[in-house]
């Protein structure tokens, strides 16, 4: 029988295998951030190990990072040590780090790609749970804790077991004004946030083939929101293109892409699961409640609780209804706004940028609230300014900032305020994950703009 | 690490499905250098509120969490286990954790263990009605047992061994350092690499 594409790269990493034991799983990158280091290379230091393969290893300053002031020193002492921390880190064990005010500075999974490091057929790791977006080259890629870190930094492996296989095949074509943020949003709402848990996905079909590089990163980016450690699309022309001419694209290509080429889920494969999806039937799609996988499409209204028949489904719906200050019945379009945060590692890239300009070029935002634009790296702001989408954004109303994951996760000074409700292109929709008792509401960074513009929820079809 | 055979200690009864890691600790908790210090930020959120079960007297000494299903969803945070345990809970037990925070947990010695939801539930029951009820985790024999009741959970031998030995897998791995040079032989010159930087 034939092999899935996630059981070809797996066999092709193990260092090895004994009975009753994990897989030793060989890392192909590992890349490091500043929230999930300090204590691995700490651990190091006490046990006085190095860094085993540096040239296999890189970071970047993004969690914490100010978006304002970003050559000025960190105003939050705090942040500041955790920033310095892995600074001497870095110098201390000769891994390469991209600082603030450096061009390839920026969210780390934006990093990776925008560097050609990121290849198909790769094992690549890091401290953070969205590590997952690098699957979208074909690669297995995943979050890992603390003490892996530690474990990957002194061995340049770890120790795993080897996930069940799931299939999501998405076919038809998406309307105008359905992006792969709706896709991925749709299929977590179907699955729910444990619907992938020991699995990894892969993500196939004629709708996913259709996307860009940037929006299969997305899709593979929320993976981990339902429940999977990583998800998979297959290469194709599409991802060579996107690497080619990348710094760290392969100096020996031909070889590199004949490998990649071998690099597909064989036509008699089994995988363990699959479910199916139908792109055709899609709508732009928002979460009313406090875990991804509470989302609807654009046009319905907030749920009624007592319509859900599973008890602990309906309790965790009330919960999230009186947390989000949200009323059942209340159609989501009505829903004000008052902060819409375009970026992080979901929606963060060019591209994003690009359309979400696109929808609000000569207008302006709503007066009734603010809108932040992070974009995902210094490369990508740059780059934005090249095509002068800095200023269709500031003359909108919106600000426009310095890269780092910012509103996403609100460790930086980038946080809502308490009730304070967000439109926001990130991931997740957790209780107080903007700001302590902010309020959430996930989105593509087409609904975002549109939203801007009209101050409710809104799609570019509602304007 | 320190080793794990047997425990016993009162459960603390947490009766929320979906509990993430942004609620077991914010983010803005994160910033701290080192292993220790995080339990005050353990469900920080949630500690303002008196009726919260961890503010409640009967609880305050419990060791076992018996949470709801999905417990630790969301993000990679080895920090959700640290401040769980700074905090002192040496057990956690759901019907399901997410499996980025189980690995986590069983990495660095706080034991997750897998029950039924019924059987969740029920022990909510009995530790509600007698917050005194003694639950005893028994890794050697994987059992969870409390009253006259006890129930069988599954976990792998190779992790099993791990925690009863209170082994670090740093050090196992460093043994096969052999097969990870054979490996690293035979890697394909195509694969990447950081440094030397490329622009």
């Amino acid at each position: 029988m034939g092999k899935t594409l996630a059981e070809k790269i797996w066999a092709e990493h193990i260092v090895r295998q004994a009975d009753g034991e994990p897989d030793l799983l060989y890392i192909d990158l590992h890349l490091i951030h500043e929230v999930t280091s300090p204590q691995a290379f700490d651990g190091l230091r006490l046990t006085d190990r190095k860094v085993r393969r540096p040239d296999l290893t890189i970071a970047t300053e993004d969690h914490n990072v100010p978006t304002l002031d970003i050559l000025k020193p960190i105003a939050d002492p705090v942040s500041k040590l955790q920033v310095d921390t892995l600074r001497a880190n870095c110098k201390e064990f000769g891994v390469r780090l991209h600082s603030l005010g450096d061009l390839d500075q920026g969210v780390v999974h934006v990093v990776g790609p925008q560097l050609g490091i990121t290849q198909p057929g790769m094992t690549i790791v890091c401290g953070d749970s969205h590590t997952s977006t690098h699957g979208a080259f074909g690669a297995i890629a995943f979050g890992i804790g603390t003490s892996e870190v530690e474990h990957v930094l002194a061995t340049q492996t770890l120790p795993s077991t080897r996930p069940k296989t799931m299939a999501i095949n998405v076919e038809g074509t998406l309307k105008p004004g359905v992006t792969s943020k709706d896709i991925i949003l749709a299929i977590i709402a179907k699955i729910g946030t444990g619907g992938g848990q020991g699995y990894i996905i892969e993500y196939r079909g004629s709708a996913i083939r259709a996307l860009s590089m940037e929006s299969r990163m997305t899709v593979c980016n929320m993976s981990i929101e339902a429940g999977a450690r990583a998800g998979l699309i297959a290469p194709d022309e599409t991802t060579f293109a996107y690497i080619k001419g990348k710094p760290h694209a392969p100096e020996n290509w031909d070889e590199a892409l004949a490998y990649w080429k071998t690099l597909y889920t064989d036509s008699d494969a089994k995988f363990d699961v699959e479910v199916d999806l139908n792109a055709d039937d899609l709508e732009p799609f928002v979460t009313w409640g406090t875990n991804p996988g509470q989302g609807l499409p654009l046009n319905a209204s907030v749920p009624n609780p007592a319509d859900f028949a599973d008890s602990s489904e309906r309790t965790a719906a009330e919960r999230a209804l009186e947390y989000m200050g949200l009323t059942a019945g209340t159609p989501l379009k009505e829903i004000a706004i008052d902060t819409v945060f375009l970026g992080s590692c979901t929606n963060g890239r060019i591209e994003d940028l690009r359309s979400a300009a696109e929808v609000v070029k000569g207008k302006k935002i709503a007066p009734t609230l603010r809108m932040l634009v992070v974009p995902g790296s210094a490369r990508v702001r740059l780059q934005a300014e090249a095509e002068g989408l800095d200023k269709v954004f500031i003359d909108a109303g919106a600000e426009w900032r310095n890269a780092g994951c910012s509103m996403c996760l609100g460790m930086n000074p980038d946080q809502l305020a308490v009730g304070e409700r967000s439109a926001s292109t990130s991931n997740r929709n957790f209780e107080g994950r903007q700001g302590k008792g902010g309020r959430t509401h996930l989105v593509s960074p087409l609904v975002a703009a549109a939203t801007a513009l009209r101050g409710k929820l809104s799609s570019p079809a509602d304007l | 690490m320190e080793k794990f055979i047997k425990h016993t200690g009162t459960g603390v009864p947490l009766r929320r499905s979906n509990v993430d890691t942004d609620q077991i600790i914010p983010a803005v908790y994160l910033k701290r250098v080192t292993r220790s210090g995080f339990e005050d930020g353990l469900f920080a959120a949630w500690r303002n509120d008196p009726e919260f079960v961890l503010n409640k007297d009967e609880y305050k000494s419990g060791t076992v969490l018996l949470a709801g299903a999905d417990f630790g969803t969301g993000s990679s945070r080895e920090h959700a286990v640290w401040a769980l345990q700074n905090y002192g809970f040496k057990v956690v037990i759901s019907s399901r954790f997410a499996d980025i925070f189980r690995g986590n947990s069983l990495k660095g010695g706080l034991l997750t263990v897998i029950l039924p939801q019924a059987d969740v539930e029920a022990m909510w029951a009995a530790v509600e009605a007698d917050p005194s009820t003694a639950i005893t985790v028994d890794l050697e024999s994987r059992t969870v047992s409390y009253g006259s009741i006890s129930h069988p959970f599954a976990i792998d031998d190779y992790t099993r061994w791990r925690l009863m030995e209170g082994l670090d897998d740093i050090g196992l791995t460093l043994k096969q350092t052999d097969s990870i040079d054979a490996f690293e032989e035979k890697r394909a010159s195509h694969k990447p690499a950081t440094l030397p930087i490329r622009s």
